[in-house]
């Protein structure tokens, strides 16, 4: 039987209205974080530049054109040329593609590594959190980028272990974080009737503790976009990055712009601006979202 | 307090060693050991099977993982790492050479990071909301964005296109010349320190934010003590703790900015010394400096952590 006509209508209203709930919320994120829409908007930007480097206008980053070398920027090539007389503006625009994949991929590993170690470990407390929790605290003996170094030596410079090894240091934050939100629900009277109502350990863990991690571990992720950005430019910029001819924005601001920036300023400005512009969206809207969530900062200014 | 010191000294004990032991099987699970580095393999090589066997008898690679690691830790404990395997040197005597450097900038940073965080902040904090709130925010997630070798090259492109000026490139002890030292080493520092400073003046902002909207804050004004008393007095002195807190726990993270910035301005520290190990393969010398490092990093939480509780009493009856 086909549905009334009424209820179909009714439906699809209620389909629109929840969209536009959605708009108004972002129109009204928009109004009240100017700040945070414009990094929305940066961040997008570079999105767009990853999966649609043509829209820009940009050709082959690997094409090398001998009588093109070092050259400085002009009509044909905007950011100027490298030593291997490649484009500059194109190498630029493709290499938006490493650092939001390695940005996005290593912020998806974190929090699904940090979101099942901190579940288990506040769970199942005894020595299994004792276990989770020194482990942790090794990883915290180094910092970031020194951990990240000794990773991408032992494992060798390629894009995956560039992931892994950016990844790494970003878990132990992680899983303190929802170890103490999901302790502060695990005695709730919510989780007591689950548990009477027979839930299974898992059950328990992703149904009823997961949610309730979410809007912090949200806030948390994001924070950590732009520093996993930098990260992977600081990695390449030390030769320990994602190997060439990739076209990394750390690496392109290394050995010869290192050697030249002097005399070539372009070689180095222009990587160098790709680098902050990303990372300065990334936080920008990272702030604004805690802003948005942190129930201890809202209604304030 | 002597028992809340002694507890926390004990309680960092198990975790060095597990960073320690964790760093030592990891070097020798790599592919390829040291003696694939010290040999080189694929064409021309004379090196025939049995010699290899036999370096690595001598070096006592064929021997239990555990007593391995016995003979390494108890020579480590008393800082002797053994001999580079790049220069063959030994990695105690370029420690002592590097380690004086590496201080020195990371002092520096610090003081360029502090002497920039506290007044944005307290400036931030007291112009809530106008212009000038706005910029610092803009200046301050600036400097959690902008790469700080990328800082270093604008640095010093602008020194050499308005002031026509480089940095001295050769370096003399701290004692020696300290005018020379001071111009070595303020453009690293402020390399480094930007970020850190970013971060202090935010966490003082949100810090003293809070404070001012205490009861006794109230107070001082009402009981008429000038502006400048209650903000420098009552205000920035409790607004600091966490303050002092965070910028504690920076340091380490400091330090991977410091590993950079000695690369750029190739200054002989303890990070170059890393980076360099890291390329040339050099196993041994990169185990000795994660030692050294995972020691570095637990004094730095130890201290936070005394002066913490040393600052706000009630943690130390938990």
């Amino acid at each position: 039987m086909a549905w009334p006509q009424a209820q179909e209508q009714r439906l699809m209203a209620g389909i629109l209205a929840k969209r536009r709930r959605w708009l108004a919320g972002l129109v009204r994120f928009a109004r009240r974080k100017p700040l945070g829409a414009l990094g929305a908007v940066v961040m997008l930007l570079f999105a767009v530049m990853a999966l649609a480097p043509g829209l820009f206008g940009a050709g082959n980053p690997n094409v090398q054109d001998a009588a093109q070398i070092l050259k400085p920027p002009s009509s044909a090539h905007w950011f100027g040329t490298d030593n291997f007389g490649r484009d500059m503006y194109s190498r630029i625009v493709y290499g938006a593609r490493i650092s939001v994949y390695v940005g996005l991929a290593s912020t998806v590993i974190a929090t699904l590594v940090g979101l099942v170690l901190g579940l288990v470990s506040a769970y199942y407390s005894g020595w299994v959190d004792n276990l989770v929790q020194r482990l942790m605290d090794i990883l915290f003996t180094l910092p970031p980028l020194v951990l990240a170094l000794a990773i991408v030596t032992m494992l060798g410079p390629s894009m995956n272990n560039v992931l892994i090894a950016i990844s790494i240091p970003r878990i132990p934050g992680t899983v303190r974080l929802v170890r103490s939100v999901a302790l502060s629900v695990n005695h709730t009277q919510y989780m007591e009737a689950a548990r009477a109502l027979g839930a299974g350990p898992l059950r328990q863990m992703f149904l009823h503790m997961a949610p309730n991690c979410l809007a912090p571990l949200i806030v948390y992720a994001t924070a950590g976009l732009g520093t996993a950005i930098l990260t992977e430019a600081s990695l390449s910029f030390l030769g320990m990055g994602v190997p060439p001819p990739a076209p990394s924005w750390g690496r392109m601001l290394s050995v010869e712009a290192m050697r030249y920036f002097e005399i070539l300023p372009w070689l180095a400005i222009f990587p160098g601006i790709a680098i902050s512009a990303a990372v300065f969206g990334a936080n920008l809207f990272g702030d604004a979202l805690r802003d948005a969530l942190d129930p201890k900062l809202r209604g304030r200014t | 307090m002597h028992t809340y010191i002694l507890r926390r000294i004990l309680l960092s004990i198990p975790t060095f060693l597990g960073a320690v032991v964790l760093v030592f099987v990891i070097m020798r699970l790599l592919p390829g050991d040291v003696v694939s580095v010290l040999v080189p393999g694929g064409e021309g090589t004379t090196a025939s099977t049995e010699q290899i066997q036999r370096l690595r008898e001598q070096l006592g690679l064929t021997r239990p993982l555990y007593i391995q690691f016995w003979d390494w830790f108890t020579k480590a404990v008393r800082f002797n790492f053994g001999q580079s395997l790049w220069t063959g040197q030994p990695i105690t005597s370029e420690f002592k050479l590097r380690y004086p450097v590496t201080i020195s900038l990371l002092v520096v940073s610090l003081a360029v990071s502090v002497a920039i965080a506290l007044p944005a902040g307290v400036l931030m904090a007291l112009k809530q909301d106008t212009w000038v709130d706005y910029a610092l925010r803009i200046f301050t997630i600036a400097g959690l964005s902008v790469p700080n070798f990328f800082v270093a090259i604008l640095l010093i492109l602008g020194l050499l296109l308005f002031f026509n000026w480089t940095p001295p490139l050769e370096y003399r002890p701290l004692w020696e010349d300290p005018w020379l030292n001071f111009k070595r080493f303020i453009l690293p520092a402020v390399a480094t320190g930007y970020r850190l400073s970013a971060i202090g003046a935010r966490m003082t902002r949100s810090s003293m934010l809070e404070v001012l909207r205490e009861d006794y804050i109230r107070t001082a004004r009402a009981k008429g003590l000038r502006e400048m008393v209650v903000v420098s007095r009552h205000a920035l002195k409790n607004a600091i703790i966490p303050v002092v807190t965070l910028i504690g726990l920076e340091v380490i993270a400091l330090f991977g900015g410091i590993v950079i910035v000695e690369t750029v301005f190739t200054i002989p520290g303890m990070g170059r010394f890393l980076v360099d190990a890291i390329f040339h393969r050099d196993y041994t010398s990169v185990q000795a400096l994660v030692f050294v490092f995972a020691i570095f990093v637990l004094v730095v939480n130890l201290v936070v952590d005394l002066v913490y509780a040393w600052l706000d009493p009630r943690i130390r009856y938990r």
